[in-house]
């Protein structure tokens, strides 16, 4: 069944929410840059064509894994970027009560299951996530996002090749965005293509221009509704790229500005989505100064929010180790 | 003599060791893009082409890869970036390489260097923070060296170059820009030797790693009042040196045993117990022991630095312990 193209509606949606996405982390590192924003930090800008039109197929009831880069799956998924930033300012208001940071933010009402700091960390966890779904009977789906790097981690192997035996309602979805923090993805992998791994485990392998969202949009479905027919997982790669650094500060020894310039001018997925919009007569001058005005908004909102949050209280120390007190 | 961090110290360990022997090889994640996140094997590959290996993302390969060529002739230094991953490959680690001396009969040297930064710094959290000697000192086999100083920890890595039984050298991330004075000329460590990096009368704080400058600091607030305080940096966990903290509490008849691993199972419960049941007569107060709270680490910064104990909190204990 060939996948609906996304409604105007759905377009808008995905286009302020690659934005909210851009500007989030855009203000996050700036306040990272104040010392406000403190710990590691791993931004998504420039792979916003990937978890949004993924996300863009799923409810609050379906679940996601993600990875240390985790802003870009949080917002696409659809958490609360108050709650986000508040977090990342340590924050008694933030997801996790201060108590994650950027590497560790989860909201679980809307199925978001974690960023998290282990590289490959998430494979498990999305793989259990589809099989309580299979279990239920409930149609949901797990949608597991992962590194080029990731897939070099045992979890990798041993994760798929059990969503696919058990033929769970499972998206594995490499962002492939060829660099594992210093280290190029050719260095350390002869299958760069990690779609054409899928072969070793018995599962449809596909590949997306992960810069193009439109292309995603269909590619994801696709995937998705296979899941949800019980037909088992997918890997689902998607070809990206990350405009800046692995981290806020990373000084990107390991690629030139011209590699970085050329992808960032001229596949920005953004600007592509912005570029369909248009020419479908789907975006006017306004309606984009709109969005944008909107979500910059949202964030000046998001950082009043989290400046006037108050700091976790020392007794929250001891709180949340075991479902009952400890002290 | 010149001074330097921590980091040059271990550098240079690592270049003479390499220069002086050709078995040994490195390799780990980003270890020749900008010489690791710590840049302690910045230069190797320059230096020793060929000799350095950067890897994939697979710790349980790292480790394993390092093992099996220990295993046939070489002297691998594994980094792994993060003490925390290397839960990555603890079979690698537990199974295998404190095992196969012992099981095979005695067959074969298994001289592997499991480099591990360990310990809190830049508010990383949970995943990024933990300090796991207590893991790896109950597992026969393994032997665990935690350096406190630049000096120490050169003269402690050349000895596990030169060895013959796995290493996991925990390197406190804290630690890495402290300086001390380390010479140029060739030295070694011996594993097993405690250093007494202060002598005192009224109280022992045995410490390790990142608890040792905070206990140097701790006396000498201390000494205004009165209150002489000994200092004893452990070293190395395997083997230990028993016979130094008893000497010391035995002169001293007071002990607080510190450092930065959750309390509970941590380092310091062996150390104390061993005090207590070798040593007890010589203690005129219960043993002390001053470690981390027993809770993941927390990211936000009011929580986080609630976590390890600090310089007061010794200096606290130890006027409870003599008053
Ligand atoms: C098990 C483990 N090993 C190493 C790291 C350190 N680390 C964090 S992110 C990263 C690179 C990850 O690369 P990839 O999976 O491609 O994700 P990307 O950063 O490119 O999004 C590394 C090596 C880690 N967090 N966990
Ligand atoms: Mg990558």
């Amino acid at each position: 069944m060939p996948v609906e193209a996304p409604s105007a509606e759905k377009l808008l949606d995905m286009y302020a929410r690659m934005w909210r996405i851009r500007l989030f982390e855009e203000q996050a590192e700036y306040q990272s840059s104040q010392g406000k924003v403190m710990g590691a930090l791993h931004t998504y800008i420039g792979e916003e064509g990937v978890a949004v039109p993924i996300c863009a197929h799923l409810q609050d009831t379906d679940y996601i894994t993600s990875t240390h880069r985790g802003h870009g799956h949080c917002i696409a998924k659809g958490a609360d970027i108050s709650r986000m930033m508040a977090e990342l300012f340590g924050r008694s208001t933030g997801y996790c009560k201060g108590k994650g940071g950027s590497m560790h933010i989860a909201d679980f009402k809307v199925g978001m299951l974690g960023a998290n700091g282990i590289v490959a960390g998430g494979f498990g966890l999305a793989t259990g996530a589809g099989l309580a779904a299979q279990l239920r009977g409930s149609g949901q789906v797990a949608v597991c996002f992962f590194g080029d790097g990731a897939a070099n981690r045992g979890p990798f192997h041993e994760n798929i090749n059990i969503g696919a035996v058990w033929k769970l309602p499972v998206v594995y979805v490499c962002e492939n965005n060829q660099f594992a923090q210093w280290t190029p993805q050719k260095d350390v992998t002869l299958v760069t293509d990690i779609a054409n791994m899928s072969p070793a485990y018995g599962i449809p392998g596909v590949q997306v221009d992960g810069m193009d969202p439109l292309a995603v949009y269909e590619a994801a479905g696709e995937a998705i509704e296979r899941a949800r027919r019980g037909e088992g997982p997918t890997l689902l790669e998607c070809k990206t790229y990350r405009f800046h650094g692995h981290n806020f500060g990373d000084p990107q020894q390991y690629r030139t500005r011209e590699e970085i310039a050329e992808w960032s001018d001229n596949r920005d997925p953004i600007k592509q989505l912005a570029a369909h919009m248009r020419d479908a007569g789907l975006l006017s001058d306004e309606q984009d100064a709109d969005i944008q005005n909107t979500v910059q908004e949202e964030i000046t909102a998001a950082v009043r929010f989290a400046e006037s949050s108050p700091y976790p209280t020392p007794d929250e120390l001891y709180k949340d180790v075991y479902s009952y007190d400890i002290g | 003599m010149p001074k330097k961090s921590m980091r040059d110290a271990l550098r240079e360990a690592l270049h003479e060791e390499m220069e002086r022997d050709d078995s040994i090889i490195v390799l780990g994640e980003d270890v020749i893009a900008h010489g690791g996140p710590y840049a302690v094997t910045r230069g190797i590959d320059e230096k020793f082409p060929g000799r350095i290996r950067q890897t994939p993302i697979s710790e349980a390969g790292i480790v394993g890869t390092a093992l099996g060529a220990a295993l046939c002739g070489m002297r691998p230094v594994a980094e792994v970036m993060y003490v925390d991953f290397a839960t990555c490959a603890m079979d690698e680690v537990v199974n295998q390489m404190a095992k196969v001396r012992y099981m095979f009969g005695g067959q074969t040297d298994v001289p592997v260097v499991l480099r591990l930064p360990s310990g809190s710094a830049r508010l990383l959290a949970a995943q990024h923070s933990q300090c796991l000697e207590a893991w790896f000192l109950h597992v026969p086999g393994l032997q665990v060296v935690v350096p406190s100083t630049a000096y120490d920890a050169k003269g402690l890595l050349k000895t596990a170059l030169r060895g013959k039984d796995p290493v996991l050298f925990m390197e406190y991330k804290r630690l890495y820009t402290n300086e001390s004075e380390v010479p140029d000329e060739d030295y070694a460590i011996p594993f097993g030797q405690a250093d007494v990096k202060r002598e005192g009368r009224d109280v022992t704080i045995v410490a390790t790693g990142p608890m040792v400058p905070k206990a140097l600091e701790a006396a000498d607030l201390l000494a205004p009042e009165g209150i002489d305080v000994e200092v004893v940096d452990t070293r190395t966990l395997v083997p230990f040196d028993k016979a130094a903290v008893f000497a010391s509490v035995e002169k001293t008849n007071r002990v607080i045993v510190t450092d930065e691993e959750v309390k509970r199972g941590g380092t310091s419960a062996e150390i104390a117990s061993l005090i207590a049941e070798e040593c007890f007569d010589a203690l005129d107060a219960p043993v002390k022991r001053l470690a981390a709270a027993e809770v993941p680490m927390p990211f936000s910064p009011e929580l986080e630095k609630l976590v390890v104990p600090k310089t007061e909190h010794l200096v606290a204990a130890t006027r409870e312990l003599v008053g």
